[in-house]
């Protein structure tokens, strides 16, 4: 319906254009007036007024359409007797009717069922009419008003221009949206874990295990559950595993991309720089999928082997080859970063060294490094911050088990996994341990976001030093 | 220390340093070159599948059917039994056991392949022919070279009779390689011999290409408006600081968001491209923003100045000369970003494309996987089979990502204006 929608309001945009335009051409000859703007911008005008109204209504109302029948007939299906003890039961005899009236439902159809089916039917049928008839109500308001601006001569193309702007505005608005749609989305679900979960029991809970989060009803549970409950989210152990594989990975990245990064500023010709850069930044661009398939399947592996060579009990899942792994595909991020960083040192710094006998390799220790010092830090929180929420490297070679541990060899898991974990498959909304996940989430957001602001800043008060 | 062994020993020093740098860039090169040697030698057998030559001869008395039947009957007709007796026509088992075994050289599909021969030439009954039939996963990985077979038997997934008859094949030259259409044209499935990447090829192709149909206008519009239109207000700084923290928030996030609004409010189908697409989009947004913006700013003023001098308006100026200037820019910029979202899985995973689909998506709209989940869903299965087709999964999806970012390197360069 909506596809037949969207090309009859093309359809019709278009024949304005070729009307609107010959329409003022015939104005001006036999009025023998002069156009205030040429005729295709009268033709764009018209388009612009016929399309847009009707595309924002029909946008609009597919988003909410959906959602208003719902409630409707979970109400009428209420009224007629059915009892649902919870939201998901709601759901679930919604998905039933809706299945009914599809004519996909095999199960059995009581009497409940068959009435709301067809009371769905009419709901649906009577909705469609009225967004056709509004659509083409607003399509005629728009056009007549916009016909009579036109035979006025008005002066089309800065209106076209107007209405022009405006679309770009409201296209860098959705940035905007973005961002506010996920600080809605995490804080509506964390508020309501936090309602169940107190923030601190979760902040400095050192147990983490949601599979034990067996209530369903989070709005009656007694104090001896909260207790049991309390105990299966506790954040700790996720943010040492994260930090802990993410600090492995920058022992990685940090010497190997600081190192090739001065060497490519300092040391290297053109010709082998514009031979290795592109080929480290391939290590960026590689999905992090494969480095989890790489990890998973022939690094831990591997170290597993060598452990036991060495008689050591490594697990396969451990935090070294999930970290090794991240760090490497960190390289080109802190690589690139700093090698950008320490060219915009000025020249005039290195010449002084060098007049009082400093070898290149001290110049860059002793000079370069330290001028450069705070957008190398900046290189390095951004690459934590990516570190952090890497997702699938960790999901695929760390572990699942939340344990509080500094030894690298054996298991650990992080907040992204976590996520997953609890994500994956069939998940009841309303349940703290699908809650939990958004509370991650947001916990994610926000250290991503200051490390990435304390990053920027510090990039950008070094940049502003030396322009 | 004299003054020339000082400066021996900060000589050396500076040599030392050197190295380490020279040596971090050569490690780094080095696991590039690692990396992509392990997926090519796990994963260039996949290509190939292993076929068993038999011969079929179809027997109306088992099939009960004639020659020139209908397409119905043929494919109601029972082959099972045809393919049973042939074969043990030909590789006489003892009891019912080896039958089974021997069954299982051959894949789940091998009753359909016969099946299809048929109704290519429905005019066969009585007749024999010799057919190719694809060989079932274990007798696939033990051809290929994957397998060992001087394990004691009861560690092996092949037992000594089904060897007895895989040594006859090679001997006979009955067994061989063949280009693995299965790999390209089917959706996933349980057994390793019959999964492919159909259905994730389809799927990825949908999804980049809403991906593409919602970001690409809308980056360019938003990236138009911030460097040409835009005043500067609290606003405008404002959607430059949201534009720049979207670019680095977590994929992971997003996944969040498209769960909660797509999924959950919306309403829109779980597992399905559309999903996808919108949760692609709005991730990629902001990494094709920037880009964008460079490429606008890289047009000198003069060019504007030119515009209005003129006689043109500012819309004019801006969209007859800056915005066809900075389209090469934009463009790769664009496909590097898509190069992103091609290789993105985490918010894939939350919107539920790790279902399990064997169909082949015909619309948007139906649940489907996508390359990279593909990826990470069989490299979660314990045969030996998926490993391979992993690799090759992976290989498709590196070959992708070295084309895009190709055309991206090539556009920039033929097209892009140097300006000074």
């Amino acid at each position: 319906m909506n596809i037949v929608l969207i090309f009859l309001i093309s359809i019709f945009s278009i024949s304005l254009f070729f009307y609107g335009k010959s329409k003022t051409k015939t104005i001006s000859i036999k009025d023998n007036i002069k156009l205030n703007a040429l005729p295709k911008f009268y033709g764009y005008y018209l388009v612009l007024w016929c399309s847009i109204p009707a595309l924002v209504f029909l946008l609009v109302w597919s988003l909410f359409e959906p959602t208003i029948i719902k409630s409707i007939i979970i109400e009428t299906a209420a009224n007629q007797g059915a009892v649902f003890n919870d939201k998901n039961e709601a759901n679930l005899v919604y998905e039933k009717i809706k299945a009914i009236h599809l004519g996909t439902y095999f199960g059995d159809i009581d009497s409940i069922l068959k009435e709301s089916a067809l009371a769905y039917a009419k709901f649906i049928n009577l909705f469609t009419n009225s967004k056709v008839v509004l659509i083409f109500g607003i399509i005629i308001a728009s056009v007549v008003y916009s016909l009579k601006k036109i035979r006025n001569n008005n002066k089309a193309r800065d209106d076209v221009e107007v209405i022009l702007k405006g679309l770009l505005f409201v296209s860098s608005l959705i940035a905007i949206l973005t961002t506010l749609g996920i600080i809605f989305s995490l804080l509506f679900e964390s508020i309501k874990f936090f309602s169940v979960i107190n923030i601190f029991d979760y902040l400095f809970g050192t147990n983490w295990s949601p599979q034990r989060a067996f209530v369903r009803d989070a709005s009656s549970i007694t104090a001896a559950e909260y207790e049991e409950l309390k105990d299966a989210f506790g954040f700790i152990p996720l943010i040492a595993g994260t930090s802990f594989i993410a600090f492995i990975a920058m022992l990685v990245a940090v010497p190997v991309g600081l190192f090739s990064g001065i060497y490519m500023a300092e040391y290297a010709s053109t010709k082998v720089r514009r031979v290795s850069k592109p080929i480290i930044e391939i290590l960026a661009g590689i999905p992090t999928v494969v480095y989890g398939f790489f990890a998973a399947l022939t690094v831990g592996p591997f170290f597993r082997q060598v452990g036991e060579n060495l008689g050591l009990t490594v697990s396969s899942e451990s935090a070294l080859a999930a970290g090794l792994i991240m760090g490497i595909m960190i390289i080109p991020y802190v690589s690139s970063l700093s090698d950008d960083v320490i060219n915009s040192v000025p020249q005039s710094l290195r010449d002084g060294s060098y007049a009082v006998g400093a070898t290149k390799s001290e110049t860059i220790k002793q000079v370069v490094i330290p001028a450069a010092l705070p957008g190398i830090i900046g290189s390095v929180l951004l690459a934590v911050s990516r570190a952090i929420g890497e997702t699938m490297i960790v999901v695929m070679a760390a572990g699942l088990a939340a344990n509080l541990t500094i030894n690298p060899l054996e298991s650990t898991t992080t907040i992204t996994t976590q996520i997953v974990m609890i994500l994956v498959g069939d998940q009841e909304f309303d349940s703290p341990k699908t809650q939990s996940a958004f509370a991650l989430g947001l916990t994610l957001f926000i250290a991503t976001l200051v490390l990435n602001y304390i990053a920027q800043r510090a990039v950008k008060k070094y940049r502003e030093k030396y322009d | 220390m004299t003054k020339e062994e000082r400066l021996k020993k900060r000589h050396q020093a500076e040599k030392r340093f050197r190295f380490y740098g020279l040596t971090s860039i050569f490690v780094a090169l080095l696991f590039v070159v690692i990396l992509v040697q392990n997926i090519f030698s796990k994963g260039s057998s996949a290509f190939k599948k292993t076929v068993i030559t038999t011969e079929i001869f179809f027997d109306q008395e088992l099939l009960e059917i004639q020659n020139g039947a209908s397409e119905e009957d043929i494919m109601e007709a029972d082959f099972y039994d045809l393919m049973i007796e042939n074969l043990i026509k030909a590789y006489p088992a003892k009891d019912r056991d080896e039958e089974d075994e021997l069954l299982r050289l051959f894949s789940g599909d091998a009753e359909i392949e016969i099946k299809k021969a048929f109704l290519k030439d429905n005019n066969l009954i009585g007749k024999t022919i010799t057919l190719d039939l694809t060989a079932s996963d274990d007798i696939d990985q033990l051809h290929k070279g994957n397998y060992p077979r001087d394990l004691p038997e009861e560690r092996r997934r092949i037992s000594d009779f089904q060897l007895v008859i895989y040594d006859y094949f090679v001997e006979n030259k009955k067994i061989s390689k063949n280009f693995n259409n299965y790999f390209f044209n089917n959706g996933d499935s349980r057994d390793p011999e019959l999964a492919g990447i159909g259905g994730a090829l389809v799927g990825s192709f949908y999804s980049i290409l809403i991906c593409l149909l919602l970001a690409f206008p809308v980056a360019v519009l938003a990236s138009i408006y911030l460097e040409e239109f835009a005043p500067k207000n609290k606003i405008t700084d404002f959607i430059e600081i949201n534009i720049n923290n979207l670019a680095a928030v977590p994929s992971i996030v997003y996944g969040l968001l498209a769960l909660q609004i797509l999924l959950a409010t919306i309403q829109l189908p779980r597992s399905t491209p559309l999903v996808a697409g919108i949760t692609l989009a709005l991730m990629t947004l902001p990494r094709i923003i920037i880009p964008c913006r460079a490429s606008l700013k890289a047009v000198p003023p003069s060019i504007r100045e030119g515009a209005l001098a003129v006689g043109a308006s500012k819309f004019q100026s801006v969209f007859h000369h800056v915005v066809p200037l900075a389209l090469p820019g934009t463009l790769s910029g664009t496909i590097i970003g898509l190069a992103q979202a091609l290789g993105e899985t985490a918010p894939l995973i939350l919107i539920g494309m790790v279902a399990f689909v064997v169909d082949i998506p015909s619309s948007p709209v139906d649940p489907s996987s996508s390359l990279p989940v593909q990826v990470y869903l069989w490299s979660e299965s314990a045969e030996r089979g998926f490993v391979e087709k992993t690799s090759a999964t992976i290989m498709m999806l590196l070959t992708f990502l070295i084309v895009m970012n190709f055309v991206a390197v090539y556009l920039r360069q033929k097209f892009e204006k140097r300006w000074n």
